[in-house]
């Protein structure tokens, strides 16, 4: 007995108590900045190993690319906060990346108009994603799966599986681009995710996003309209997956009706890797710029290395994996 | 005897005067209105009654207690006063004045605020957000078309609050990390903060630990002391004793007894929420209780087993 007694004391003495805050203090520096951290050593490690890696070339380059992915990865941030998931954003990529190649030639001096109609592509895609999840009650990964094969077969039907070429102008503009040493792609990126957060972290519905993924339940009780906040993080979720096309349309000057395909994966995995929870209720725009960062920044790394293209999948497998671990340690 | 077969108002009626002192009565109507009554509330689910020509009324400041056993009808009726559910038939008066809640906010927007059981909290949110949530205080930036979250505001407001119910808990600490009393403290400051003047809690004591539980007597008689109206949904009778002014007791959708603490034992009250009549209860000689009881001290009303009781006494009701 009296030994029992003497282990409880020492387990409960003032040092190990000390030892025990300590801990927690690092655990919450290494959940809030792990990721940070961990960015911070992969490009410390290609700048030392890769030919090339911090030319200011290949640094655009990096984040020019990164923008396509990094503009539907913000809508799903809105998406997977509230515990949902968004599978058609590649399809939607495809299917307003088309209907904008489609319009652009033919628009003449209006620019607009091409733009205006691939983001209302966009923008259909989500409300009948939305529609699915609020309004017909299906899980949020069937509804999109659906609405995944519903837009890409609308695209290839549109085209007849043809890949079409040569955009006016100002289209081609959107992709190649400059203003100033920053091209366009990375500025449209930057207002977004600048706009997304401001959203997300200031405002009302951002707070409602946060409470409806924490506890959807609970947010009903005090009177916020569930349905609306479901349903307009699949409104946003269509736009920017449509802005990423638009994008990618452009800079390739060009669309195919198979463009964006498994985008959806790549996209989860940067908002993942950006510290979103798949369970909903936790996620920074933030983050998910660091996330989107990180993959384009390693996928970089490994082809100025020669890495075979086998491996940088997996590589990728590996982060996403390393990310999960650390959100659940963090959330412990 | 009771009569047989009688109306719900006359044996509501018969059994409220053979255990309450006239002169005494607490269901008087005073001079001034009550703050809320709920008058012939009926309210049907297909072919289920759920309430049957309910009547209540709580006074400003009072705790009034809701028994009952599992699907009495408490919660139904709760609901209906906080503009979930709309009734078939029947009237809501506010200050004496007929009122409609047609909707949860409407409820809300006349003060009349419910702790649900589960507290309704958001565990991956601070505590101020859940605080405001739902209703989070707005300001302008750049003119009216762009307004943000005033969150130095909510933080002052839950501060205060808290203060209030004298629960000191850091604003900014995330819900997931509080204790069970303390999350009801945030539920019930969630009420505080919109001036509430009617709080309803649903079975209070359902997610607290037995030490949490004096702290909620302290919240309830706080909240009183601020003139702010009480109404607990409860089936634990120990909880009820303790804590309520008054209290009515449903069974099948129907109020069968109305009374105040101390003008009745739990031994009837138990009888009446399993029977629904005291005309065969059997007196186990406990009595009254000259005061109010500490929860846990007592039987709640599952355990209560007045049948089994040796009838060494008559009935008092008989």
């Amino acid at each position: 007995m009296s030994l029992t007694m003497e282990r409880v004391k020492t387990k409960l003495g003032p040092a190990d108590l000390k030892e025990g805050m300590t801990a927690t203090k690092v655990k919450r520096f290494i959940g809030d900045y792990g990721i940070i951290i961990l960015f911070v050593v992969i490009l410390v490690f290609l700048a030392a190993v890769a030919p090339n890696f911090l030319t200011l070339n290949n640094i655009v380059n990096v984040v020019r690319q990164s923008s396509i992915i990094g503009l539907i990865a913000l809508g799903m941030t809105f998406i997977m906060i509230t515990a949902g998931i968004d599978l058609s954003v590649g399809s939607i990529v495809g299917l307003a990346g088309m209907t904008f190649a489609l319009l652009a030639p033919a628009s003449g001096g209006a620019f607009w108009l091409p733009l205006v109609a691939g983001l209302a592509v966009g923008l259909l895609v989500g409300f009948l994603s939305a529609a699915l999840v609020v309004w017909g009650a299906i899980l949020p990964f069937l509804a999109t799966l659906a609405t995944m094969a519903i837009a890409r077969t609308a695209v290839l039907v549109m085209t007849d599986g043809q890949v079409v070429s040569g955009l006016s102008g100002p289209a081609e503009w959107l992709g190649s681009g400059f203003i100033g040493p920053v091209p366009v792609p990375v500025i449209i990126f930057l207002i977004a995710a600048i706009i997304c957060e401001f959203v997300l972290s200031r405002t009302k519905f951002g707070s409602h996003v946060y409470a409806v993924g924490g506890n959807e339940e609970s947010a009903k009780k005090v009177g916020i309209s569930t349905g609306r906040v479901l349903f307009t993080v699949y409104l946003i979720g269509g736009v920017t997956a449509a802005l990423g096309g638009l994008v990618l349309t452009a800079r390739l000057d060009g669309a195919a009706p198979v463009a964006g395909t498994g985008y959806e994966l790549q996209v989860i995995a940067a908002v993942v890797i950006g510290g979103t929870s798949l369970f909903g209720g936790v996620g920074t725009i933030r983050g998910t710029v660091i996330g989107v960062l990180l993959l384009g920044v390693v996928m970089n790394g490994m082809n100025l290395m020669g890495v075979s293209s086998y491996f940088q999948q997996g590589v990728q497998g590996i982060i996403l994996v390393l990310a999960v671990l650390l959100n659940r340690w963090k959330s412990d | 005897m009771l009569i047989d077969q009688p109306s719900p108002k006359v044996f509501h009626r018969f059994i409220y005067m053979a255990l309450s002192n006239e002169d005494e009565m607490t269901d008087v109507p005073p001079a001034t209105p009550p703050l809320v009554a709920l008058n012939d509330i009926h309210k049907t689910f297909g072919a289920v009654s759920a309430l049957r020509g309910v009547s209540i009324d709580v006074q400003p400041g009072e705790t009034f207690a809701l028994l009952g056993d599992n699907a009495a009808g408490k919660s139904t009726l709760m609901k209906v006063l906080t503009g979930v559910y709309q009734p078939d038939q029947g009237s809501i008066e506010l200050d004496g004045k007929t009122t409609e809640f047609p909707t949860p906010s409407a409820s809300r927007d006349q003060g009349v605020e419910m702790v649900y059981q589960d507290f309704a909290l958001a565990d991956n949110l601070d505590v101020r957000s859940n605080i405001f949530l739902g209703r989070e205080p707005q300001k302008n930036i750049l003119g009216p078309l762009l307004r943000i979250i005033d969150r130095k505001k909510m933080e002052l407001e839950t501060k205060r609050v808290l203060e209030r119910l004298d629960i000191p808990i850091n604003p900014r600490l995330k819900v997931k990390r509080l204790s069970g009393g303390q999350r009801q403290a945030v539920a019930i400051g969630r009420a505080l903060a919109f001036d509430a003047r009617l709080i309803i809690m649903d079975e209070p004591t359902a997610n607290l630990s037995v030490a949490k539980v004096d702290k909620l007597i302290e919240v309830t008689q706080r909240l009183k002391d601020l003139g702010i109206a009480v109404i607990i949904i409860t089936h634990r009778l120990d909880e009820a004793f303790a804590v309520a002014d008054r209290f009515a007791v449903m069974r099948q959708g129907q109020v069968v007894g109305r009374f105040r603490v101390g003008d009745v034992s739990e031994a009837q009250v138990a009888h009446l929420i399993s029977h629904g009549t005291l005309d065969d209860y059997i007196d186990d000689g406990a009595g009254i209780p000259e005061k109010r009881r500490k929860i846990g001290s007592t039987s709640s009303m599952e355990v209560v087993d007045v049948m089994a009781t040796p009838a060494t006494t008559n009935g008092s009701h008989s």
